[in-house]
């Protein structure tokens, strides 16, 4: 988990803690530029190793946004991707068609991917955010017995 | 022409997202499941118009950016003229050689809300489509301007709550029929324009490949359920979409040239419209008794546009 979230300069800053400035300074038009270098073949080179520039999202967090966060537990997980695929943050790390885990700085708990997750039980699951990981996952609930009809 | 394999999930998901996350959509938005989705279909280089919206406003946020290519903000009737100038000058700069790379694949697409679709930037889209520039227009509807705080477009469906067409005493909300965009740019002889839904996603990623690929303006109406104007809880952004689809309220379907209509995605159990109306509260004063003629004629709209789109399948014409 950690080896992919390389940047070291990811998520350390807050979104709207700029100072702000008056009408009269504000320029109009601006360029911003996603990476520190010139990239080409941006859709060739795997997030961890982009050059991403202080004007990039990916540099920011909204972490702050969540009153409660989605648990990952990877004993549960079938590597569907369904997560991946609806996830509106581009919030659920998958590499090499393996799942993870969630990345926090993007993540505003909407819980999309517990939803869409159809594991028996599911393998993930919405806490509190001042919840602990681990007293989570020993919270997790027991796989559920079909009803007999 | 490469492009990225969407046999199934697992594979897909092996791409490298060009879409990042800590924009401002709010949780839940099906906005940026659309947007990451059309990134992702493809691996060639993009070019992305956006006009002013939800998802210009969330994704552009000085000093931030989400887009990793080249993306421009423009005012908001003017996506689909942005993207048919920079296509306008990537020809001449190819025809007279002085690109840096011309062999590069570069793709131009242009994003609206259903806002700039449908009211403000119309005569845009359709002059941009008239002049054939070889671009894709997805259209986000979300059926309102969530973005200013809901007010009615012409995409809000017949009984809609929104701010500007109130539901109370006097009124049942929206009392006019929501506008069919697909069949009028399909009257553009567009090459290829169809209607998709997040929910489904290999169907809409095939149609995101299908449009990059086809040379000319293509247009895509894509079901963006808002939860903040729909009102319901964010984490239901997919069950909605799926009611929507399974209601037959939003048909998935393409119209090649102009006049060959394919059904893509035919429900099993097609559900009634009142499961699609309870679940969010911009209906819910539908379920009055007084206003139970409107439910009546939403059902009676959907299965007359149902019957319609099935009979011009058969025909081929």
């Amino acid at each position: 988990m950690k080896g992919v979230l390389a940047t070291d300069r990811r998520g350390v800053r807050e979104l709207g803690a700029e100072e702000l400035v008056g009408w009269d300074e504000v320029t109009q038009g601006v360029v911003l530029n996603s990476f520190d270098i010139e990239l080409e073949n941006v859709a060739h080179i795997p997030p961890e190793e982009r050059p991403y520039s202080d004007f990039n999202s990916y540099t920011a967090t909204v972490a702050s946004w969540r009153v409660i966060k989605p648990v990952y537990n990877r004993d549960i997980c079938i590597d569907c991707q369904n997560c991946w695929v609806w996830c509106p943050d581009t919030s659920i790390i998958s590499r090499d068609k393996q799942m993870l885990g969630i990345d926090y700085d993007h993540c505003k708990g909407c819980g999309v991917c517990v939803e869409v997750c159809p594991t028996n039980p599911k393998s993930l699951l919405m806490f509190a955010e001042a919840e602990d990981p681990e007293a989570a996952l020993a919270k997790w609930p027991e796989k559920k017995k079909k009803e007999k009809k | 022409m490469a492009i990225t394999s969407i046999k199934n999930l697992k594979e897909f998901s092996t791409v490298n997202e060009r879409f990042e996350g800590a924009h401002l959509l709010c949780p839940g938005c099906a906005h940026s499941m659309i947007v990451r989705e059309l990134m992702n279909a493809t691996d060639d280089n993009l070019v992305i118009a956006t006009n002013t919206g939800c998802l210009e406003v969330s994704t552009a946020v000085y000093p931030y950016t989400s887009w990793d290519t080249s993306w421009i903000h423009i005012g908001f009737e003017n996506a689909a003229t942005a993207a048919a100038g920079a296509e306008a000058m990537y020809k001449a700069r190819k025809r007279k050689g002085t690109l840096k790379d011309p062999d590069a694949p570069v793709k131009f697409v242009a994003f609206g809300g259903d806002g700039s679709t449908y009211d403000i930037g119309f005569q845009w889209l359709s002059g941009a489509v008239e002049r054939g520039h070889d671009f894709t227009y997805i259209c986000l509807d979300n059926e309102n301007y969530a973005n200013t705080g809901g007010q009615r477009s012409s995409a809000t469906p017949i009984g809609a709550h929104t701010t500007t067409a109130q539901a109370g005493r006097v009124s049942y909300g929206k009392k006019q029929k929501k506008k069919d965009m697909v069949a009028i740019m399909a009257a553009h002889g567009a090459p290829y324009v169809a209607q998709l839904a997040p929910n489904k996603w290999k169907i809409m990623a095939k149609g995101f490949q299908k449009a990059l690929e086809t040379e000319g303006p293509c247009f895509i109406n894509t079901v963006s359920a808002c939860t903040t104007e729909w009102k319901f809880d964010p984490k239901d952004t997919i069950h909605i979409t799926d009611l929507a689809t399974d209601t037959l309220m939003f048909p998935i379907y393409e119209i090649i040239d102009g006049h060959e209509l394919n059904i893509l995605y035919r429900p099993k159990n097609v559900l009634p419209v009142e499961e699609y109306l309870a679940a969010q509260g911009r209906y819910k004063h539908l379920f009055k008794p007084e206003n139970k003629h409107v439910i009546e004629k939403i059902q009676k709209d959907i299965n007359d546009f149902w019957e319609y789109l099935q009979r011009r399948e058969e025909a081929r014409v």
